[in-house]
């Protein structure tokens, strides 16, 4: 474990990628300090203006929207788009802000939840081998022949909108890598010696499976996973862009790219003059998804059988 | 230490343990029959591939597909093993028969410790708490002779050294007071003295909970040491069976007698290392007749046409030969100046 930090902090790329994920984990822990919420719906990003075009940075609050306000009572803690706004006066570092906790909401519990899937269907489908593994492997078949963005697209047309519909949908087909994954690599433990050794020791195979075949072969599946938490909130981001994730208004990076999905070339004679409504939210999600990759690549050469010797 | 004329512990009657592969049926234990009493060491002994391993497997149905025992039995205390559920079964593993591996660098698992992986036997087949589990762990590493047993408990199995492991694994299997032990090439991955040192400490213990072991091995070496009665193997089949002294001073199998003389003496002058001509042949086609004929060099042509049966020659000595006559004046002449 003390092995696997130091090599983690020794290596620059790791490195940069830690850094980034604790700033992402600082942003969404102090999301309500940085970005203080003006409604009870947290994740309800607030609108500065009623004005269909985005406003620049620093545009102050609406005279209307203030209004609103002062007639619900509630006390306004911040009246600056800091980083303009999209489409509809939504405020973008709002969103940006917020949209930090949605991107790890939906990063690690899809891939937990899927992770978790694989594994159970892996490991059974490996251990047990002959009928049980033909059904779960031929099952697995056909979740993998969908087209994953496709497939996603229609389940969560199907749901409805709602985050908690896109993770479903990301979560039903996107179990099926690990499940590959972990039976492939049981497959080639459950030949060990030390396997055979624990049977002929009279250990059931719940325990075999869970406390000798896992613990060996579960790494892989947590290299596929870091790196897949980049990938999903990508695909999330791409659903809640194409109409069919979050709600609107939400506080979400694909929807805020969604937002600016008609002002991305600007104004006719004022190319990029809208570059605020794209640039933002594209960075966060870029270096959210640069994040998680490079800890991923550095948990694989930590993980590495190869280079495991010392563990 | 040697035999009583009880009921036997185990007993094997032909045993036939076939691996249905694409290519045909590979016979890899055909008709393999032997009983080892309480406290006796059994010795099984045979090249690479004669069907050893699996006879050990069979016993304890550890075979993976395509491996199936298709006729036999196995009486393990009057019971036929071979008719137990696999529940049932998983209760005798361990408790009643433990087997102890052959590489010792691969039968400990990796990223447990050595501590957990002898406990664990104690708490599946005894209702023990986990303390007491760990206490009876560190007793049974003091008696392997692991020093600070206490430390080792919490250590990785790369930790320790090649005989280090080993005394492990006789730990992992002495766990739970087996009656009957089974020892796959115990000593073959390991260095000579260290070799020494375990078949040491299998006698040791051996004695000390008066059960019997079943010693699979193809050093002649090891079955000098510890072996009360041994049964040679060749191609599936027991081709000679007997007591110790009878196969090292009187072997009559034409097999017997060429492992015997290819190994170096000290006490003989010898210009040459005897050998064995030929190769195993492949169990998918092995020869017409005796198995061992194309090899052998007492051969007659009865030998291409009819497969010899066991015959016993006197009490406790079978073998499976037809020209027994023209091996016996051979052996006398080759192996007696030793004795």
């Amino acid at each position: 474990m003390n092995r696997i930090l130091r090599k983690l902090f020794s290596n620059a790329t790791s490195l940069i990628g830690i850094i980034l994920l604790i700033i992402f984990v600082t942003i969404a822990i102090f999301a309500p300090v940085i970005a203080p919420p003006l409604s009870e719906d947290y994740y309800q990003i607030p609108r500065m203006s009623w004005d269909i075009n985005p406003q620049p940075p620093g545009s102050p609050m609406s005279g209307d929207i203030r209004d609103i306000y002062d007639y619900m009572g509630t006390e306004i803690k911040y009246d600056r788009a800091i980083c303009g706004t999209a489409e509809g006066g939504y405020d973008i570092f709002y969103g940006l802000i917020w949209g930090t906790r949605t991107a790890f909401k939906i990063g690690i519990i899809t891939v937990t939840v899927s992770m978790l899937i694989g594994i159970v269907i892996g490991s059974i489908s490996a251990y047990f081998g002959k009928w049980v593994d033909e059904i779960l492997m031929r099952i697995t078949d056909i979740f993998l022949s969908f087209p994953f963005l496709v497939a996603a697209m229609v389940l969560t047309t199907v749901l409805g909108r709602g985050l908690d519909k896109v993770m479903i949908a990301l979560i039903v087909f996107g179990w099926m890598g690990y499940a590959r994954l972990i039976r492939g690599s049981i497959l080639s433990t459950k030949e060990e010696t030390y396997i055979m050794a624990a049977k002929a020791l009279g250990v059931n195979d719940g325990k075999i499976i869970l406390k000798h075949l896992l613990p060996n072969t579960i790494f892989l599946v947590m290299v596929q996973g870091s790196m897949n938490i980049g990938s999903m909130v990508i695909t999330a981001a791409a659903l809640s862009f194409l109409g069919v994730g979050a709600p609107v208004g939400y506080a979400d990076w694909g929807q805020m790219v969604s937002f600016a999905r008609n002002w991305i070339i600007g104004s006719p004679g004022h190319a990029g003059q809208y570059w605020y409504t794209v640039l933002y939210p594209g960075i966060f999600i870029v270096l959210f998804v640069l994040a998680w990759n490079l800890i991923g690549d550095t948990l694989r050469d930590i993980l590495d059988p190869r280079l495991r010797g010392e563990l | 230490m040697i035999v009583n004329n009880k009921e036997p512990l185990l007993e094997v009657n032909d045993l036939k343990t076939h691996f249905f592969t694409e290519n045909g049926i590979v016979k890899a234990v055909d008709g393999v029959g032997f009983k080892v009493y309480q406290g006796e060491v059994l010795g099984l002994v045979g090249e690479s591939g004669c069907g050893k391993s699996v006879t050990a497997f069979s016993i304890i149905r550890l075979l993976d597909y395509p491996g199936k025992t298709v006729e036999g039995e196995i009486l393990f205390k009057g019971e036929n093993l071979l008719r137990k559920t696999d529940a049932e079964m998983r209760k005798i593993r361990g408790k009643d028969i433990a087997m102890i591996f052959q590489e010792p660098m691969t039968a400990l698992n990796p990223v447990l410790t050595v501590g957990f992986q002898i406990s664990e036997a104690l708490l599946m087949h005894f209702k023990i708490s986990k303390d007491e589990a760990i206490k009876k762990t560190i007793e049974l590493l003091e008696k392997v002779g692991i020093p600070m047993p206490e430390q080792r408990i919490n250590e990785y199995p790369h930790q320790l050294s090649g005989g280090m492991r080993q005394r492990v694994m006789i730990a992992m299997a002495m766990s739970c007071d087996p009656i009957l032990l089974i020892a796959d090439e115990p000593t073959t991955a390991l260095d000579v003295t260290i070799q020494a040192q375990i078949l040491d400490l299998m006698r040791t213990l051996l004695r000390e909970f008066n059960g019997s072991l079943i010693m699979i091995t193809h050093d002649l070496g090891v079955i000098a040491e510890i072996a009360d009665r041994v049964a040679i193997m060749y191609a599936s089949k027991i081709v000679e069976y007997a007591n110790k002294r009878t196969i090292f001073y009187n072997p009559l199998h034409p097999y017997t007698f060429g492992l015997l003389t290819s190994i170096p003496r000290l006490d003989m002058e010898m210009k040459r290392l005897n050998v064995i001509p030929g190769i195993v042949p492949n169990p998918l086609h092995f020869p017409e007749g005796c198995k061992f004929n194309p090899r052998c060099r007492f051969m007659t042509d009865r030998c291409k046409e009819e497969e010899p049966q066991l015959i016993k020659v006197e009490e406790g000595h079978l073998v499976r030969c037809w020209n027994i006559d023209k091996v016996a004046p051979e052996v006398k002449k080759d192996l007696l100046v030793g004795e």
